[in-house]
């Protein structure tokens, strides 16, 4: 006790920060909905001392980072459990930052007095956003190189500048020795040292403000009003942020730690999925679960629209959640009077989660190998004849399988094929065959016209014995007559 | 809270004009530092920027290595590397020999997203595994978001030897 007045007499901590500790915030504040914030400045700390363990053995240099990497994961003493946890912190610091965003704009928080800590957020986000891109670069995997060119790719669909950005980003003409430097760098000091200090902002205006009280329906937000009944609801009944209102944050951000060293644990480290080597293409890149969602819009998009909503898109995106608290910065603060704000969230959590789906399944890519790798069900073999067999030859050795399934295998970018001769008759499966569209390629020059006759031969035999046969709407000549 | 404690200690004022004098003066030596400094920084920075349109002729291989009416994974050394480049320094592109001298050498960039593009010789067609863009065998787009033909590489023959000119990631804005 005497060392900590002694301490106290020279420091004076206490004066400092007692009164920002005890600061009374209202009592309604003191929920567990108000845990996701200081849940995610937990992780970010959890971030910051295990990235500095990291950057003590990873090597930002295109030669020997692989090496490192595996030197962490299989060598380096307990590398691959910072690995693993920095890898899941990073992916439930977007979770738990998602969530605080949620229910800071489900419970009204933006709204008058405090516009400029939601502005602050979003500018978090995006740093958080940015930390969550340039973290899998450094992984420097092939999913981070084909990662990085589908960025480059976006940036150069820019107008002017596009080609003077890419090689800014990048750091040259291509993505090479000086890109993962930059990226390096970005991650480990720019990027940060954005966080530290936009999150210094958001905490001294949470501390100058007052945490948002628990919305009542029909209390609106007056901006002449609302300060003087914060107050008073304050004075009257408030409780020390420190211990009552933390305490539930406490609790929550161990929890949060936990879980994400449980998972660490059990799951281990992600990557490095095989060395940046662009002469290996056998490769499938998909980025990490937070910009699955963007990656599979860009495959749904129709594509004259793309590169309007790639370069306009974002901006407008980011602009109107920036205005946001000045378009609607007072009145109304709880969710069950704001009906269009709570569908909105429900609709774009909806959107999201199911675009993310779509990414992890990528039903649009081809199956690069269901060709060789997807033998044709022995059903749609059985009883047929010489030439159907030969069509099924052609089907497989032609690569139809990477686009259309039989019996569930094979890709999905087209359409599967088991019930084909029920929906097209003969005469339209030549000509699908041969010029293609509707998103298929043509085959004409690709097949010879035994190929195709037979290819088509075995395609008439794909139907359930239970439907009939399509048929052409037109009668044919003789009937006509 | 603390002001009147530090108001003590604030000396009286001086004669206004040394005092204007010495701070205009500080401001303006900063003022010239930051400038000698500011453009070094943005120099350093953007010299990524003007080492726009670096490209030099690379060697592919011997001619004779790529048979006719054939689409072969070939690849250069990026002309603009450095020492500690290793393995990226090496970029994949497809040559298609048509006959005799007449190629056609295309990006390994899908020219939706820049994802690697893989050729399947029974098809005729080139795919690409991330969005579904596909193309034929001359480059042309034949499905998917693509929204042009596969971008191509200048190319020459010097001395038996394929030659193209690389070094540069094509994009829409920029394509080879």
């Amino acid at each position: 006790m005497r060392v900590a007045d002694w301490f106290e007499e020279r420091l004076q901590l206490k004066k400092l920060l007692g009164p920002s500790m005890t600061h009374p915030v209202p009592r309604s504040s003191a929920s567990w909905w108000y845990v996701f914030g200081s849940a995610t400045l937990i992780i970010f700390m959890l971030q910051i001392v295990t990235g500095i363990c990291l950057a003590l053995v990873y090597v930002p240099s295109t030669a020997d980072v692989y090496a490192s990497l595996e030197y962490l994961n299989y060598q380096q003493p307990l590398g691959w459990f910072l690995r693993a946890v920095h890898f899941w912190g990073s992916n439930f610091m977007v979770a738990m930052m998602s969530l605080h965003m949620i229910q800071v704009f489900l419970f009204g928080a933006y709204k008058y007095p405090r516009e400029l800590t939601w502005v602050v957020g979003i500018f978090l986000l995006l740093c958080t956003l940015g930390m969550a891109f340039t973290g899998q670069v450094l992984r420097w995997d092939q999913d981070a190189y084909w990662g990085l060119g589908i960025g480059v790719a976006m940036i150069g669909r820019m107008p002017v500048i596009g080609a003077q950005l890419v090689h800014l980003v990048i750091g040259g003409p291509i993505i090479g020795a000086e890109t993962l430097s930059r990226f390096f760098a970005l991650h480990v000091f720019v990027v940060p040292g954005l966080l530290f200090g936009l999150l210094g902002l958001h905490l001294l205006m949470v501390l100058k403000l007052g945490i948002n009280e628990w919305p009542m329906p029909g209390r609106l937000v007056a901006r002449d009003t609302y300060r003087e009944r914060y107050e008073e609801e304050v004075k009257r009944d408030g409780v020390p942020f420190f211990p009552v209102a933390a305490q539930k944050d406490i609790v929550f951000g161990g929890l949060v730690i936990l879980a994400i060293l449980l998972c660490a644990a059990i799951f281990g480290p992600y990557g490095p999925n095989g060395p940046a080597d662009p002469t290996l293409i056998r490769t499938v890149p998909r980025p990490d679960f937070y910009f699955l969602s963007l990656f599979a819009l860009f495959a749904l998009l129709p594509p004259y629209t793309e590169t309007f909503l790639i370069l306009v898109g974002p901006v407008v995106a980011i602009a109107f959640l920036i205005a946001l608290p000045f378009l609607a910065g007072t009145g109304e603060k709880s969710f069950t009077r704001r009906p269009v704000a709570a569908v909105s969230v429900v609709v774009i959590v909806l959107i999201l989660g199911v675009l993310s789906y779509l990414g992890a399944k990528s039903p649009w890519s081809p199956v690069m190998d269901a060709w060789s790798g997807a033998p044709i069900p022995v059903e749609y073999v059985k009883g047929r004849a010489p030439l159907q067999l030969q069509g099924a030859t052609v089907f497989q050795n032609k690569q139809c399988r990477n686009c259309h399934s039989l019996g569930g295998q094979g890709g999905q970018r087209g359409p599967a094929l088991d019930g084909i001769a029920s929906r097209m008759t003969h005469d339209l499966l030549i000509r699908q065959v041969l010029q293609g569209g509707g998103n298929m390629p043509a085959y004409g020059k690709n097949l010879s016209p035994f190929e195709v006759t037979a290819l088509v031969a075995f395609l008439d035999t794909l139907r359930s014995p239970h439907d009939a046969a399509a048929r052409s709407p037109i009668p044919p000549p003789r009937a006509a007559r | 809270m603390c002001d009147q404690g530090v108001g003590g200690l604030v000396p009286p004022p001086a004669p206004v004009s040394r005092r204007s004098v010495l701070f205009k003066l500080g401001l303006g030596l900063n003022a010239l530092a930051a400038i000698l400094l500011g453009v070094p920084l943005v120099g350093y920075v953007a010299s990524a920027i003007r080492r726009r349109g670096q490209q030099a002729w690379v060697s592919l291989g011997l001619v004779s290595s790529f048979p006719e009416r054939q689409t072969r994974l070939a690849s250069y050394t990026n002309p603009f590397t450095v020492p500690w480049d290793a393995k990226v320094a090496d970029i994949p592109c497809w040559v298609r020999r048509l006959q005799g001298e007449r190629f056609q050498v295309f990006a390994i960039n899908c020219t939706h997203l820049g994802c690697p593009i893989r050729w399947f010789q029974e098809s005729g067609l080139f795919m690409c595994p991330c969005h579904g863009g596909v193309f034929y065998e001359d480059g042309r787009h034949a499905s998917g978001p693509p929204p042009r033909p596969l971008y191509q590489y200048e190319h020459r023959i010097r001395d038996g030897r394929l030659e193209v000119r690389g070094g540069q990631i094509p994009t829409l804005s920029e394509p080879v």
